[in-house]
């Protein structure tokens, strides 16, 4: 019993411990952003690695998320003879939860996972304890260029996500089960509104980006610089940006969609 | 007045001393070996230096400034003038050789980029690796590996430069041109060097004064003639490489008799 307890406070100790490790690595990190508007090309490389090559990811996953709406939302739609705001239904679900959502769990998979193993292999190898000797500050510039492009691509890739969606949906909606393409897309214009639902989206992929990023770079940056370390940080990455994806989901939907 | 300046350094993991009430001295112009078994904490000693690891107790002074009082800035400043050459290399994996040896000089100065390349091509020279600028770093040899990042810790042209284990997987040849690198660089630049080096000979060559460290102390102290001439047995025996004397080979712990008498079975 003693034990237990025991175990729990020390998890415990440890758990906040890290959570503060946590916080001051990012307060380090966003002084280093600044001085990255000097030197983009850093940035630049990071927004392929971590951009640009999960776009083919996002691509296909939002097709085929879109495409399943359309079949979902017409079974339901037609019951009640509203098939024609098959539009509406894709767009709202993708822009306002999936193509936020979806993305940012795929980019935790696709992009998190690899910051961290390659911050962490950096670790391990003694390649950020060698340019700190040499009076580079690691964090700054190896870890901000990273986070700023996963921000900035986030969002990006969520609407891309979103757009293929909508485009998955209408494919299948008049391709395949005959709803009128002209209502198909001026109920969703006129349902659609810029601030509620393109804006808020907006602002979710920005959230998750902000931390989806900054899990996997602490992470890595805090993994034992070990094989087995570096291989458990990145489990972690993708387990901890899973739980806070879905619970900022949460807390941002009541927050901006909760008073309607 | 000392270049580097350690007084009564104590530097714990968990519970075992690593440094217990250790004093050095690192002078001017010199090269200082530091010597001892593996795992005594020679690296976690020039990492004490550069300001990566804090003290439990005492004090590391660098060119008059206590460098675990200094702020970030000023340590990053005090650290453009410390050379540091890693036992592992430490080579940046995703740059070649070339852009690893220029990566001090482009993150530091504004030189032009005809004028990094001279630079470049100048230290690659003289570690003798010029033509394998093109290779990455996953291409190079141990040996290899260990040269290039030579020639990269001298790139900004510290004051001083700490050299971990520098001769460990040469052969005869590099083994030589690098020892007589070291010398030469210290001559020419004025360079400060510390070397940690369990290659006895080769350091006990160019080195001006040697520390024997083991368990925490410092053992021995002096010219590498005096150390030759000492009396104490455990000296006799690391600077001979004697299997048989007073410096343990073992991890410290329970007696081997002990251990495989005892009835405990872990798994
Ligand atoms: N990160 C660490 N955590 C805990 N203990 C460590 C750590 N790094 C080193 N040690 C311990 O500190 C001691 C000194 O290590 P250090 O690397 O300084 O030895 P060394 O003198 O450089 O040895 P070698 O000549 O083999 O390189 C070792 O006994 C090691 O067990
Ligand atoms: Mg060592």
């Amino acid at each position: 019993m003693m034990e237990t307890i025991r175990s729990l406070g020390i998890w415990g100790l440890n758990t906040f411990e890290r959570l503060g490790r946590g916080h001051l690595f990012l307060l380090h990190l966003l002084t280093g952003i600044p001085a990255l508007f000097f030197r983009f090309s850093l940035v630049i490389q990071q927004l392929y690695s971590v951009g640009v090559l999960s776009v083919f990811l996002i691509l296909i996953s939002g097709l085929f998320v879109g495409m399943v709406l359309g079949l979902q939302g017409y079974n339901t739609l037609v019951d009640f003879g509203a098939e024609e705001s098959l539009g509406v239904l894709v767009a709202l679900s993708l822009v306002r939860e999936l193509g936020p959502v979806v993305s940012a769990l795929l980019f935790a998979g696709r992009a998190g996972s690899a910051l961290t193993a390659e911050i962490g292999l950096m670790k391990s190898t003694e390649q950020l304890s060698g340019m700190e000797m040499m009076a580079i500050d690691p964090i700054r510039r190896v870890i901000a260029p990273r986070f700023l492009a996963g921000l900035i691509s986030m969002p990006l890739l969520a609407a891309i996500f979103s757009a293929v969606g909508v485009f998955g949906g209408f494919l299948v909606g008049h391709g395949l089960l005959g709803v009128d393409d002209g209502a198909f897309w001026s109920q969703m214009q006129v349902k659609t509104d810029w601030f509620d639902d393109v804006f808020n989206g907006v602002i979710k992929s920005m959230v998750f980006g902000f931390v989806v990023t900054w899990i996997a770079l602490f992470e890595g940056y805090d993994a034992i610089p070990t094989s087995e370390g570096v291989g458990r940080a990145t489990t972690r990455t993708v387990v901890h940006s899973a739980f806070a994806i879905l619970g900022l989901d949460f807390v941002l939907t009541a927050l901006m969609f909760g008073d309607e | 007045m000392p270049l580097v300046k350690i007084r009564d350094l104590h530097f714990y993991r968990g519970d075992r001393a690593i440094f217990d009430g250790v004093n050095i001295d690192i002078h001017q112009g010199k090269i200082t070996a530091i010597m001892g078994p593996s795992g005594t904490g020679k690296t976690t000693l020039l990492r004490l230096i550069g300001g990566q690891l804090r003290p439990h107790r005492g004090t590391i002074e660098v060119d008059g400034q206590n460098v675990h009082k200094l702020s970030h800035t000023e340590l990053y400043e005090l650290r453009k003038r410390m050379g540091m050459l890693f036992q592992s290399g430490a080579l940046l994996t995703d740059l070649t050789v070339f852009d690893n040896v220029a990566f001090p000089l482009r993150e530091h100065t504004d030189l032009p980029e005809s004028m990094i390349r001279d630079l470049v091509l100048i230290k690659l020279q003289t570690v003798g690796l010029r033509c394998a600028r093109d290779l990455m770093p996953s291409e190079l040899s141990g040996g290899m590996a260990r040269r290039v990042a030579l020639a990269r810790a001298v790139t900004l042209d510290p004051m001083m430069i700490m050299y971990d284990e520098p001769f460990t997987g040469q052969d005869p040849i590099s083994m030589g041109t690098l020892v007589n690198l070291i010398h030469r660089m210290n001559e020419a630049m004025e360079l400060t060097s510390i070397v940690v080096s369990h290659d006895v000979a080769e350091t006990a060559e160019i080195a001006d004064y040697i520390y024997l460290l083991s368990e925490g102390k410092v053992i021995e102290e002096g010219s590498p003639v005096k150390l030759k001439r000492s009396s104490s047995q455990w000296v006799q025996q690391f600077m001979q490489g004697l299997p048989d004397g007073p410096v343990p080979f073992h991890y410290p712990g329970t007696g081997f008799s002990d251990d495989l008498l005892s009835p405990e079975v872990s798994a």
